[in-house]
């Protein structure tokens, strides 16, 4: 989808602030909040995919005005409404109101060291060979799909040439939706910057994307 | 937002509002709250740029690591025993004296944690996801690094599960040095790209 999170080369925003020795947290709460969104995650009712789409699903306006710990509870709460595990009664009352659906599994705190040393490969056997090799020039795909996708949208419509072949992997656009992992090679593509940006660009600038298969068709 | 209700009324809204989901998840058996406290521990104490640090190291004073490095960084990074979530799929990327590398994910957040840690705020906010592909000799600056005119500057905008790691020059002046004294001077900047090594003193 066309959606806020889609930020590259999008204009306003003002500097970038490094913070010198900044913390890993800024509020107590945020630590919460990223163990939440983990030990939420780890029920295994979502993948990845439907979390970032959740994310970016925000409305725009609140998307911008809120840090990026607090993206990711407003999405987990919307996350865990739609699979059943809280409701709107729960969140008024600020405790259990209503039952909850049963998750595939709890993480214990013993299993957290695992589970975090597994983390979740998302590489897939794809029955095909690689359509492209390093080398070929490829042009991305003029599209605007109103759901998930990976290839943003400065990128679109390009003409890059194939850095690497990846391997393959799940494909983000029909996973976040529940509509299967089918698993698709994955390039790294690079694009002078000139073409993406056109008049005014850095003459020095190259700019590399990780494109799934169904991004790209020969040039 | 009808959920942020005033009987925590020490907490600001938003600490509330976490700590509400917390106790809904808790109460109906979902989370393990003693497993929040063991991810915090990991990500606060234990998984951080240190780990990257001693990879860069690794692959200035060892040719045949940083070989492998470059062709199989998943495996040569995990030889170091630094593996798991958001590092599942490394990519290590050398700077050179022609070429700077310099990573983002302009769409959301994605960053190496297995050996870099949590992203900085920075890393995650609007500024860097929008510039850094546009504008990264502007970025630079505002990181007080201003690169030559003629270097080259190749951005990797992390868009699918590769996670990029940076491997900067290794300063002048370090000749003969230990790869623990080496990964001292490598900095979580220096392995985005929006910093160099540095210096010896």
């Amino acid at each position: 989808m066309n959606g806020p999170h889609d930020l590259g080369g999008q204009m306003g925003f003002g500097p970038v602030a490094p913070e010198r020795d900044e913390p890993y947290f800024h509020a107590a709460w945020e630590r919460r909040a990223l163990g939440v969104t983990l030990t939420a995650g780890a029920m295994g009712a979502w993948n990845i995919d439907e979390s970032r789409h959740a994310r970016e699903s925000l409305h725009p306006a609140d998307y911008y005005a809120s840090s990026y710990y607090q993206i990711w509870i407003k999405a987990l709460e919307v996350l865990l409404k739609r699979h059943g595990f809280v409701s709107e009664r729960d969140l008024e009352a600020g405790k259990a109101a209503d039952p909850a659906a049963t998750p595939k599994r709890v993480l214990k705190a013993e299993n957290v060291p695992a589970a975090l040393a597994k983390g979740g490969p998302c590489d897939r056997p794809v029955a095909t060979p690689a359509r492209f090799k390093a080398g070929d020039l490829v042009r991305t795909k003029t599209f605007h799909p109103t759901g998930h996708t990976r290839l943003p949208r400065y990128a679109r419509g390009k003409q890059g040439t194939i850095d690497a072949v990846r391997d393959g992997f799940v494909f983000p656009d029909s996973n976040a939706h529940g509509r299967g992992e089918n698993p698709q090679w994955v390039y790294t593509v690079v694009f002078d910057g000139a073409e993406i940006w056109g008049e005014g660009a850095d003459p020095t600038l190259t700019v590399s994307i990780d494109a799934w298969e169904s991004y790209l068709e020969p040039a | 937002m009808s959920h942020d209700h005033d009987h925590d009324n020490e907490l600001d809204p938003f600490a509330a509002r976490v700590r509400a989901l917390e106790t809904i998840l808790t109460e109906k058996g979902l989370i393990d709250p003693a497993a929040i406290d063991v991810i915090v521990d990991t990500y606060e104490i234990k998984v951080g740029p240190r780990n990257g640090a001693r990879v860069v190291a690794k692959a200035w004073v060892d040719a045949e690591f940083a070989a492998w490095l470059k062709r199989d960084a998943t495996a040569a990074i995990a030889s170091l025993s630094y593996t798991g979530r958001q590092g599942e799929h490394m990519q290590a990327v050398f700077n050179t004296e022609e070429t700077h590398n310099l990573v983002v994910c302009t769409l959301c957040s994605c960053y190496p944690w297995s050996v870099l840690g949590l992203p900085p705020v920075w890393y995650k906010a609007p500024p860097y996801r929008s510039r850094a592909v546009i504008d990264p000799r502007g970025v630079l600056e505002e990181f007080g690094l201003t690169l030559p005119a003629a270097t080259k500057i190749r951005v990797w905008d992390s868009t699918a599960e590769l996670r990029y790691l940076v491997v900067p020059m290794r300063p002048e002046g370090t000749e003969g040095w230990s790869e623990e004294r080496l990964a001292e001077l490598v900095t979580r900047d220096a392995m985005i790209g929006t910093g160099l090594a540095k210096e010896p003193a």
